[in-house]
């Protein structure tokens, strides 16, 4: 395999696995759920993109690349989808974001302070 | 038709890559589950512009390279944050106006706003979407509105490239 | 190499399980068990070069279909207790 080639893979799995830890460090640290669902996001995207397209370039041009692209659309596809869901049910079970604002001009919403 | 046929040979392409074999068995096996795929989607009505927009996919390219440069600037600020001593984290609640016409845009829109991390869509009204930020310069970047000019680019004529539209719910504009 | 590629994986899927067994709500275990099953697709690709077996990806690709359609669903019976009908009220909400 070219140097380059070689060089841009293991790149790419670098930085793919230190978004993964990132975000793993950042589901533990942020401090309530809907805080949390960003720290999911960036081991959905940046973390899994990384490792994954890494292991493309690791592939060659094989029937292996086309299955990882396909893991990777696939994750990208569903999951903004499952966290949509999870941030829903989290809405409806009562849970209310934490934070400065609340929405301007919603009516119904509760006035959200950080007690749940 | 031209989605169902489209839908089948999507189907049937993703059975060649995931099987490898191009034994005559194997093949007509694929191109007999293909079929009855596609007929369960026919018969559950499924196959229509919004469950398989090919109108889109010209300029859903273009907007993906934008959507990936943009998803990476995002990654990179959000994983600052989160790797800062103290979390510099402000979160709020914002709602914005979605300025597409269709659901489809709708839900691409909420979709993208997902996918960039320090922005969730959480609830979908109509026009209106409330999006939870982590920070507040992913809530100025949101307020900017490119990222809803831009989709609202990628559907910019769903009637026309679509030849008879279904009688959609929200379409009186 | 790819054996600190795969140190990673697992280290963030300990910060997972340690999420999903602390986290104060249901919604912060759905969501930490989630990304427990993206990071085990993960896991499956990077176990697949390393053992130089890459029909491995097979079962990668199933299970981030499976992973989906588990988080949706589980989220969705703890919202509404019950998997089948549509929400009442929003036509808007059927996840």
């Amino acid at each position: 395999m070219d140097i380059a080639l070689e060089i841009l893979s293991w790149g790419l799995l670098f930085v793919g696995s230190a978004f993964l830890v990132i975000g793993g460090i950042g589901v533990v640290r942020l401090p309530d759920v809907f805080t949390r669902m960003h720290g999911a996001g960036i081991i959905d995207t940046m973390g899994v993109g990384g490792v994954m397209s890494g292991l493309m370039i690791q592939a060659g041009f094989t029937i292996v690349t086309i299955k990882l692209a396909l893991i990777i659309g696939f994750i990208l596809y569903t999951s903004p989808t499952a966290t949509h869901a999870l941030a829903r049910a989290a809405l409806h079970g009562g849970v209310r974001p934490r934070g400065d604002e609340t929405p301007e001009d919603e009516s119904g919403q509760g006035n959200s302070s950080s007690k749940t | 038709m031209l989605h169902a046929i489209s839908l089948g040979l999507v189907l049937f392409g993703l059975w060649l890559l995931l099987s490898g074999f191009f034994t005559a068995l194997l093949l007509s096996l694929g191109i007999a589950s293909v079929v009855a795929v596609v007929w369960i989607a026919h018969r559950m009505d499924v196959i229509d512009h919004e469950g398989h927009p090919i109108h889109l996919t010209f300029r859903a390219i273009l907007y993906w390279q934008w959507l990936l440069k943009e998803i990476v600037l995002a990654n990179i600020a959000i994983a600052r944050v989160i790797m800062a001593r103290k979390m510099p984290i402000h979160p709020t609640v914002i709602g914005v106006t979605a300025t597409q016409k269709t659901e489809l845009g709708h839900v691409i829109y909420g979709n993208s706003i997902t996918l960039t991390p320090g922005t969730v869509t959480i609830e979908i009204d109509k026009d209106n979407l409330t999006v939870h930020a982590l920070t507040t310069d992913a809530a100025m970047d949101l307020k900017t509105g490119e990222m809803d000019r831009r989709v609202t680019n990628v559907e910019a004529h769903p009637d026309t490239d679509n030849p008879n539209p279904n009688a959609n719910t929200g379409e009186h504009s | 190499m790819m054996a600190a590629v795969a140190l990673a994986v697992l280290v963030t899927m300990a910060l997972a399980v340690f999420r999903s067994i602390k986290g104060p709500t249901v919604y912060d275990r759905i969501l930490a068990v989630n990304a427990f099953g993206t990071l085990t697709v993960v896991l499956i690709s990077v176990y697949g070069f390393l053992s130089e077996r890459p029909e491995f990806l097979d079962l990668a690709l199933v299970y981030a279909l499976i992973n989906f359609i588990g988080t949706i669903a589980v989220s969705k019976y703890v919202e509404f207790s019950h998997m089948g009908r549509p929400t009442g009220g929003d036509e808007l909400g059927d996840i």
